[in-house]
């Protein structure tokens, strides 16, 4: 229980609350200046994520990867790294998942983990790599993982452009349905929206961050490095080893979240002409839910939901869906700097603790 | 001597913090041209004085009077104002820049749009020369000695025109040899009309120095004494609130096999130049081996040679006879090492972490701690249980986090996790450092008890009396090397003082070979 | 040899939105905040220029829209750097993430008001004709090679190095400078005799707003004539690893981001040999993050960072 506790502290449940309604807010008054009826415009939301049941499931299909892009950011943030390039783990992942998804022939049962794994793998190597320029030679992550989502986007178009292409087509071929990773029967129940795989696999990542963060040894050292590396040295940890570790189980997230992108949505990979932004999301996602693995999964679920709801406002009101990008961005500008949110909670606060002088 | 006028007078001065009450009802006289002592323990509300005098804080009851007019002093700018400078403890300088930029920053003489540097370098160098505090405009911040830092600070109060000086602890940083100047330098600035409030916990200085101490304890006046009708035995027990004994109960040592032996140690520095230079010495199982000196003069890099966090170019350390130069911490803290940090917030915890994962620091990764790769959060409670009662480290559950202790329990703590590990060498570095009478007691005592026991202990401090309250023996350390060994039984203070300022003839005197 | 000084040319206009917005960062950096947004500034500048100079050119302004639109951009590059600028300096939030943030907010308002003002689409009005051309200086844009390649800019170019000689004189000559410094090294000294560190921060931030913007509109009035979600791609990313390698001195920040500026005219002007040809585009598009990630790795050297960068200035820490 006490363990709990550590988790969330008090802030780390009301602060996010609050910050979200101000960024409902935030949108609300934008929208309201450029000449839409916000409260039309989060029904139209509302309605077009719950509304029907291939909405619905294909609004989880939305959240999906944000669970996994949110697990990678918290995971190095825990660890004490700023991990801004899950944009371009995940797109490695995509890329790797694609190309075992095409290019082997083997029973489902080996191919769709093998192609699964090659996505988490090239996230790790990707990451990892940020991770070791860290550790031997001082290199700011941020920078570097920034650096290298621009490379990767660059990549993955010349993968798909050149070397997987379908003839004729914009795109890569599809992955042999041995790949795939729909649920077809549970795809059928609900007008085929795309459900997959993912999604459990999702929830089961979040169970393995907490799991290695706080139950193993490794954990341990994580976070001692996260905290204080300085400590942690003196510990006898190996600091600069933590350091690589963590980027690259950060970054399988990542990659596991862009191979079931492919696998379990698209069964191909387009040529991009602009990062997807999952990896960017994660980022809020990770923030909003403290990271923490339960609230990383609140968080995914409700940018995700935001975001598949914004298409109902944008068809509905031809409100433009940068709305939510806005919000999401406000959302997060509330959560660090929750200065100003503690700002609004001091009343309801102080009134309480007036309550209770006056009844003592 | 008649009474000289008052220049400055705290009326009442009450400050309170979350929990605390820093300064309860103080009240204050100082007289032009007096050197003023403030004397307290760590913690007493010294430095939270001064820094309303200084216009830091604002106090919640009582007023301040300069020159017999009520004042507020609302921040360091009204401060200046009045002719009150303050020489910090930990200098506020910036290290980039030169003496001059540092000594006129925020008063930057100009030459239409630009800084007129020119005349800043001759304006520094006339005050310099009037107060006999010599500093070079010109050079950087970092490339000077701290005891010409301390100078640049003092230069940027008089630069000012302060009128009131406040030291705040400025012997802490500087080696025997700059303390005497930094002596004559106060005694000048005293007969030149200046008023010095000087916060310390030195007695001696004290003695040496000042006109009048006012001694506080948590937070209250306790009396103010004028110095030359005093002594340190009155002072001490005005500060502590009962008597103090300087001694610590030790029977001599009965040393037996060496535990840690070091030879030829080199560790290279910046420039070239070796920050230790060739130290060899040996220390036995139940005997205590102190290393005196003026901080920055090796003592951090030569432990952190010994301990495994730092490369040495040459030599070797071997304890129990294993070498260990050149492995990984783990590796030395296996071996049987013991490690108290000089900084406990940067080393010796992880803040952010419980109590209980901060007690298994050195040895979460081994049984029962860690069972086939996971932790076992019962078996680290139960230690955190037992090594906090068996050391009485207060604090409200071993869940807390190790920030919200008081920096005695901290200590505390991780001394109770290092000399439970049944180490054969301990390493403390200023194990006392921060800490209040009571504790420094504590402290003291299971080292002794550590020693009593057979382990071997090496102590860096730069507190001579508490070298000399448990050293066995003792070495001085100056830029790098060893001035001198020799048995802490004999009293050779001045030697020891020369050598820690590197006067070689100390070390020829006192070396036992 | 003509493509050589197309080269240099074309290096000149790709630098000069670097250039700039390396300027934005040091006085930010320098002032102890670090601005992870410069992208997010960028991007709200370009944005500004485009529409302003689009609307003030439809609004008969001619000739002055350019210039309007370039006033605009500094104007709310300023404005929305105050995001960042009470986050991080009176909220004390971590520094980093609002920058991110700062990118996030800015390209979501950005895109949101184009397709608000221009029926949907994605990108605003084309501005040829109405946005800069190149200015030849005379006489000196007539010397064979060196005319070619140094003196046919466009404006914002001549600006940029006007404001690199400012700013190195501004933060080494000047009271302000010294002042501003020493917040960023050591707010503590700072704020001992009596310099407000919270209002030197505000200015080193505002300041990289408008720096920024600017950037942002030397490439919205001169590269692309329009403003998209393409349009500021990395740049503002790139001059952070200026302003590294520069060692956040803006004369050394300059060269770094010209280097880089290079990198980035190599790949517009790809078919510059044979053998180019045969490379697929998106390896020459990836060049100039390429280069800044071994540069970074190889050559960046001891970091030499203003000292209290990063960290809320606390006075009660002592």
């Amino acid at each position: 229980m006490q363990r709990l506790n550590q988790i969330f502290t008090k802030q780390s449940t009301y602060v996010p609350i609050l910050a979200i309604i101000l960024g409902l807010i935030v949108g609300a008054i934008v929208m309201w200046m450029g000449g839409f009826n916000p409260f039309e415009a989060y029904k139209a939301m509302l309605v077009k994520i719950f509304g029907t049941t291939y909405d619905f499931g294909e609004a989880i299909r939305q959240v999906t990867p944000l669970i996994f892009t949110g697990l990678s950011v918290a995971f190095a943030f825990r660890a004490g790294l700023f991990n801004i390039g899950a944009e371009g783990q995940f797109i490695m992942g995509m890329t790797a998942a694609t190309w075992v998804g095409i290019n082997t022939d083997l029973p489902w049962f080996i191919h769709l983990p093998l192609a699964v794994l090659a996505g988490g793998l090239a996230g790790a190597i990707w990451s990892g790599l940020a991770g070791w320029l860290k550790a031997s030679r001082g290199i700011n992550e941020v920078i570097s993982t920034i650096m290298l989502n621009w490379i990767a986007y660059y990549f993955a178009n010349f993968m798909v452009r050149v070397v997987m292409i379908e003839k004729g087509q914009n795109r890569s071929q599809d992955v042999l349905p041995s790949a795939s990773a729909s649920i077809d029967w549970l795809s059928a129940l609900m007008d085929n929206a795309r459900v997959h795989w993912g999604t459990v696999i999702a929830l089961l990542c979040s169970g393995i961050f907490y799991y290695i963060l706080w139950k193993t040894r490794q954990g341990y050292e994580l976070r001692a490095s996260g905290h204080n590396a300085d400590a942690a040295f003196y510990a006898g940890i190996n600091v600069k080893g933590s350091i690589v570790k963590a980027m690259m189980i950060s970054g399988a997230f990542a990659g596991l979240g862009g191979a079931f992108e492919i696998l379990g949505v698209f069964k191909s990979m387009a040529v991009m002409n602009a990062q997807p932004g999952y990896g960017f999301d994660g980022i809020a996602v990770s923030l909003l839910g403290g990271n923490n693995p339960f609230g990383i999964v609140f968080g995914a679920i409700l940018f995700g939901f935001l975001s598949y709801g914004s298409q109902g406002m944008n068809f509905e009101l031809e409100v433009p869906n940068e709305i939510i990008r806005i919000v999401i961005g406000s959302v997060i500008f509330f959560v660090a700097s929750h200065g100003i949110v503690k700002w609004f909670l001091k009343p309801f606060f102080k009134k309480r603790r007036e309550e209770k002088k006056g009844a003592a | 001597m008649e009474q000289r006028p008052i220049v400055a007078e705290l009326k009442g001065i009450t400050k309170r913090f979350p929990g605390i009450v820093a300064n309860d009802n103080i009240s204050l006289q100082l007289r032009k041209g007096e050197i003023h002592a403030l004397l307290g323990e760590n913690g007493a509300g010294k430095s939270t004085l001064m820094n309303i005098l200084f216009g830091l804080y604002q106090p919640d009851e009582g007023h301040i009077e300069i020159n017999g007019s009520p004042v507020v002093i609302d921040g360091a700018g009204k401060a200046i104002e009045l002719r009150i400078g303050m020489v910090h403890q930990h200098f506020k300088l910036v290290k980039p820049f030169t003496v001059a930029e540092n000594i006129i920053l925020g008063n930057e003489p100009t030459k239409g749009a630009t800084i007129d540097i020119k005349s800043a370098n001759e304006r520094v160098k006339q005050i310099s020369e009037q107060y006999g505090l010599k500093v070079d405009p010109r050079v950087k911040i970092e490339d000077i000695t701290v005891g010409m830092q301390q100078r640049v600070e003092i230069l940027k109060t008089l630069y000012r025109g302060a009128d009131i000086l406040i030291f705040d602890e400025p012997t802490a940083v500087l080696t025997v040899q700059e303390i005497e100047e930094l002596i004559v330098i106060l005694r000048n600035l005293a007969r030149e009309g200046k008023s010095i409030i000087l916060i310390t916990h030195k007695l001696k200085e004290i003695m040496e120095i000042a006109d009048t101490c006012t001694v506080i304890r948590r937070g209250k006046v306790i009396g103010s004494v004028s110095v030359k009708e005093s002594n340190e035995r009155q002072l001490a027990e005005m500060m502590v609130g009962r008597s103090v004994s300087f001694q610590v109960d030790k029977q001599k040592s009965k040393p037996g096999k060496p535990v840690l032996e070091v030879k030829d140690l080199v560790v290279p520095g910046e420039h070239g130049k070796p920050v230790v230079d060739h130290v060899t010495f040996d220390i036995r199982a139940g005997e205590v081996f102190g290393i005196a000196g003026v901080d920055g003069n090796g003592q951090t890099q030569l432990i952190e040679a010994i301990t495994g966090m730092r490369k040495a170019s040459g030599g070797s350390v071997k304890v129990l006879g294993k070498e260990l130069l050149g492995t990984s911490v783990r590796t030395v803290t296996e071996a049987g090492v013991s490690h108290i940090p000089e900084d406990r917030h940067k080393h010796g915890l992880v803040l952010d972490f419980s109590v209980s994962e901060n007690m298994v620091l050195n040895n979460y990764y081994k049984e029962p701690f860690t069972h086939k790769g996971l932790l076992n959060y019962k078996a680290m409670d139960e230690n955190a249980k037992k090594l906090a009662e068996q050391f009485d480290v207060r604090m409200s559950g071993i869940h807390t986090e190790a920030r919200s202790l008081s920096g005695g329990n901290q200590q505390k703590a991780i001394i109770a996790r290092e000399l439970t590990r049944d180490p054969e060498l301990i390493i403390a570095v200023q194990p006392t450092r921060g800490l209040d009478v009571g504790a420094i007691e504590f402290v003291h005592k299971q080292l002794i008890e550590a020693r009593n026991a057979g382990k071997a202990v090496l102590l860096v401090s730069f507190e001579l009396e508490e070298l000399y309250g448990l050293s066995d023996r003792l070495a001085v350390i100056y830029e790098g090397r060893f001035m001198g060994q020799m048995e802490a039984d004999e009293k050779n203070e001045e030697q020891i003082g020369l050598m820690m300022a590197g006067n070689a003839m100390g070390a020829a005197a006192g070396h036992t070979g | 040899m003509d493509l050589l000084a197309q080269l240099i040319n074309t290096t000149l206009v790709f630098s000069t939105a670097l250039i700039l917005a390396a300027l934005g960062g040091i006085f930010s950096e320098r002032s102890g905040v670090v601005n992870i947004g410069l992208e997010g500034l960028m991007i709200v500048g370009a944005f500004s220029a485009a529409v302003f100079t689009y609307f003030s050119s439809e609004w008969g302004f001619g000739g002055g829209s350019p210039w309007f639109g370039l006033l605009m951009a500094v104007v709310c590059g300023v404005v929305f750097s105050l995001l960042h600028a009470v986050a991080s300096i009176s909220l004390k939030a971590n520094q980093v993430i609002i920058g991110v943030v700062i990118n996030i907010l800015a390209l979501g308002a950005t895109i949101y008001l184009v397709k608000s003002l221009f029926d949907g689409q994605g990108q605003s009005e084309n501005l040829t004709g109405i946005a800069f051309t190149k200015w030849n200086i005379p006489v000196l844009s007539d010397i064979p090679f060196i005319g070619e390649a140094l003196f046919k800019a466009y404006p914002t170019t001549y600006i940029c190095y006007v404001l690199v000689f400012l700013s190195w004189f501004v933060l080494y000559r000047t009271r302000f400078g010294l002042r501003l410094r020493a917040v960023g090294e050591h707010p503590g000294a700072a704020d001992t005799v009596g310099i407000s560190v919270t209002k030197y921060r505000y200015i080193g931030v505002m300041l990289s707003g408008a720096f920024a913007g600017l950037g942002g509109a030397a490439i919205s009035l001169t590269t692309t004539y329009d403003f998209s979600h393409t349009t500021i791609s990395g740049q503002g990313f790139i001059a952070i690893a200026a302003i590294i390698f520069g060692r956040w001195h803006p004369i050394g920040a300059a060269g770094a981001a010209l280097f880089f500026g290079f990198a980035q005219a190599l790949r517009f002007q790809a078919q510059l040999f044979e053998w180019s040809k045969a490379i697929p585009n998106e390896f020459l598009y990836m060049l100039p993050y390429v280069l800044t990630l071994l540069l970074l790795a190889f050559a960046a050297g001891k970091n030499r960072a203003p000292a209290a960068a990063g960290e809320p200035y606390d006075p009660g820490k002592r």
